[in-house]
């Protein structure tokens, strides 16, 4: 299922949309909480793929993918897992380069087209190195969405969302995931300027914490993808049902802000 | 810089010709690169603009070279070892960086990284440290340049390394224990990265090795180069020749690069010597090059353990210093084009050589250059042939490891 015509359909039926961020292998059961964050109305899913050393996750995705780690997650087992998936929405991975060129971005490409995944997030490979894998990618009809951060010049934004597929992943701050108390107000400054730049639909991501904030962020983006908010509440032990309560909140303060 | 200074040792410091910048996008062969979040992006762009500018420009290096000289001490001499070298049957030179300001080459690439903060216009400076070495070198440098100083040291390291916790906070730089991942000298460069991606449009990520994303890599080795221009010099003064044989340590590798860029040009092998812990064999080492495969980390393709998944392993050495699981990027890529060898020296032959240059020549080595004494003693005769000219860089001196090392001993002595 193809990520960007989804999202745009999404979009043009008057939806706000909301991706939620699973750490692939938290859990026995995490599949089940793609399955209940699904339900709760996401629009699409991002699977986390743990690296051992993520810079730009904040302490609570650290501990999640260490927890993954130790329980033995792998590329290749969260893989395995994600083809058990049938949602009906499309679903991208998270991850660190260095798994995609350790396996080979051409048998990494094909590992997620295997596994029906999407598309693919990876924050610490920006344009300048993005060719290899993007020729793999786009040969495997995976879409690479693109990062694009509040200090991004406006040449680079241009870029940036001419390469992107999928959506445009606006970071909503500078910094690294995790919650925060408020909406930074560089979150719909580079909203509006990737609106201007691009017709894809435009995501804000990073410390987007609560269902206001969600909202508020709505206001100029297109939705938001919510990551440290979850997985709190699942390394509290909240599980599928508490997933599903927490997803169902945004979504309904997505759907009441239109 | 007033101009009532004098320099040390009577003779100023005359920087060598800039080096050779790395190819398109930060490449030395296929090593290196700018593998970072965007937010880092512009940062890293005025980094490689201000520097390129500043190594062109006179005055810049007419700044870093008065304070090489009257700040740092430089330049250091090498010393022939005339006892050790009739001990080994090879003639033995050291170059002396253990007798800089701060006791380690790592004075020279941050004097260098405060100039370039300095002239950004930020105030604040972050770094990462293993046992301590370049955040005390950041430490003290931004004490000297007024400037705001936090470091990132892992947890286990600030629990075994008391003494330069607080040399650094007596600096007034704020140390934070990284309780992240291993909690050792990776764990705080991601932390560093973590803090640099909040807080780049006013802070400087001084880091202390030739790694990280491209401009970090050339503009380390251009800092420490200095080493290596010496030392060649001073070479053709004392031999008239260079050495048969350069041998350097490496962890991150940045004495090494010092060092061998001096000499790359020329006829001399180079011999990089990476951690071998408690043995290649063991999986318990730091030898990157000799069982790394490449990777990204940190910003740059270079060659780091790894497992099968690509998950970074923990290194192991007994020298906190070598205690990272990767390698710069340039010398992944002398190591591929075969212009330099990668050998190791484990825990136990690195003790051997803080011994042995203690006992023959009076002088206390670091534990991390205490491994390339270690392997030139049992490389001779195989490795290294006799009769073969050697310079060894001491990048730093034992002191910090003095109280490690005696308990060690102790315990091996019970």
């Amino acid at each position: 299922m193809n990520l960007e015509s989804h999202l745009r359909a999404r979009r043009e039926a008057g939806a706000r949309l909301l991706v939620p961020y699973v750490t692939g292998g938290l859990g026995h059961d995490w599949t089940d909480v793609v399955r209940a964050v699904v339900d709760a109305g996401a629009d699409a899913v991002e699977i986390g793929i743990p690296f051992s050393d993520p810079v730009m996750d904040g302490p609570t995705i650290q501990a999640a993918s260490q927890r993954a780690l130790d329980a033995g997650a792998t590329p290749t087992s969260i893989l395995a897992d994600a083809r058990t998936l049938d949602v009906g929405i499309p679903l991208a991975v998270m991850t660190y380069c260095n798994l995609v060129f350790h396996a080979g971005c051409v048998r990494f490409a094909e590992a997620l087209r295997d596994a029906g995944i999407a598309g693919a997030i990876l924050p610490d490979l920006p344009l300048g190195e993005i060719g290899e894998w993007a020729d793999a990618a786009d040969a495997a009809d995976v879409e690479t969405v693109m990062l694009a951060a509040p200090n991004t010049t406006d040449e680079r934004l241009a870029a940036i969302c001419a390469r992107s597929r999928g959506f445009v992943y606006g970071v909503s701050l500078m910094g690294i995931t995790g919650e925060r108390a408020s909406l930074a107000d560089s979150a719909t400054r580079i909203a509006s300027r990737a609106k201007a730049a691009t017709d894809l639909p435009v995501l804000l991501g990073v410390g987007i914490s609560t269902p206001e904030q969600a909202a508020e962020a709505s206001t100029v983006a297109d939705g938001v993808v919510v990551g440290s908010a979850l997985i709190a509440r699942l390394l509290e032990g909240g599980g599928p049902a508490g997933a599903h309560e927490l997803i169902a909140s945004f979504r309904a303060a997505l759907d009441a802000s239109d | 810089m007033t101009d009532l200074n004098v320099p040390a040792r009577g003779r100023p410091v005359v920087l060598g010709a800039p080096g050779p910048e790395p190819t398109v996008r930060g490449r030395f062969e296929d090593f290196g690169g700018q593998f970072v979040p965007e937010t880092l992006i512009p940062a890293l762009e005025e980094l490689e603009r201000e520097f390129r500018a500043a190594w062109a420009s006179d005055e810049f290096r007419a700044e870093f070279a008065d304070l090489l000289t009257s700040y740092a001490g430089r330049p250091t001499p090498i010393t022939e070892c005339h006892n050790l070298s009739e001990r080994l049957g090879v003639r033995v030179i050291l170059k002396r960086e253990d007798l800089t300001h701060t006791g380690s080459h790592k004075i020279n690439n941050v004097l260098g990284q405060a100039l370039l903060t300095k002239r950004m216009g930020k105030q604040r400076v972050i770094a990462e440290t293993g046992a301590g070495q370049h955040g005390v070198a950041t430490a003290t440098a931004c004490a000297l340049f007024g400037l705001d100083c936090t470091v990132f040291m892992g947890a286990v390291d600030v629990e075994r390394q008391a003494l330069n916790v607080w040399r650094m906070q007596l600096l007034g730089a704020e140390v934070v224990p990284v309780q992240s991942g291993s909690r050792t000298l990776k764990d705080a460069v991601n932390d560093a990265l973590r803090d640099w991606v909040a807080t780049v449009e006013s802070t400087h990520y001084c880091i202390g090795s030739v790694v990280g994303p491209h401009p970090y890599p050339w503009i380390v080795r251009e800092f420490q180069r200095v080493v290596g221009d010496e030392a060649r010099a001073q070479c053709l003064a004392a031999l008239g020749a260079d050495p048969d044989v350069v041998v350097a340590c490496v962890g991150g590798g940045s004495n090494a690069i010092g060092t061998f860029t001096g000499f790359v040009d020329g006829p001399a092998r180079l011999i990089g010597v990476e951690a071998g812990g408690l043995g290649i064999e063991s999986g318990r080492h730091g030898a990157s090059v000799a069982r790394g495969v490449p990777g990204i980390l940190h910003g740059a393709r270079s060659l780091f353990l790894q497992d099968e998944a690509g998950q970074i392993l923990e290194a192991h050495s007994i020298s906190a210093g070598l205690d990272y699981p990767g390698v710069g990027p340039e010398h992944a890529a002398l190591a591929a084009i075969g212009r330099a060898e990668y050998v190791s020296a484990t825990d136990d032959v690195a003790l051997e050589g803080f011994r042995l240059l203690s006992v023959c020549e009076g002088i206390v080595p670091a534990l991390e250059p205490a491994h390339a004494i270690g392997w030139l003693a049992r490389a001779v005769g195989d490795e290294v042939p006799l009769g073969s000219t050697v310079l060894v860089t001491l990048s730093g001196r034992g002191d910090k490891d003095a109280a490690q090392v005696a308990e060690i001993l102790r315990q091996r002595d019970a």
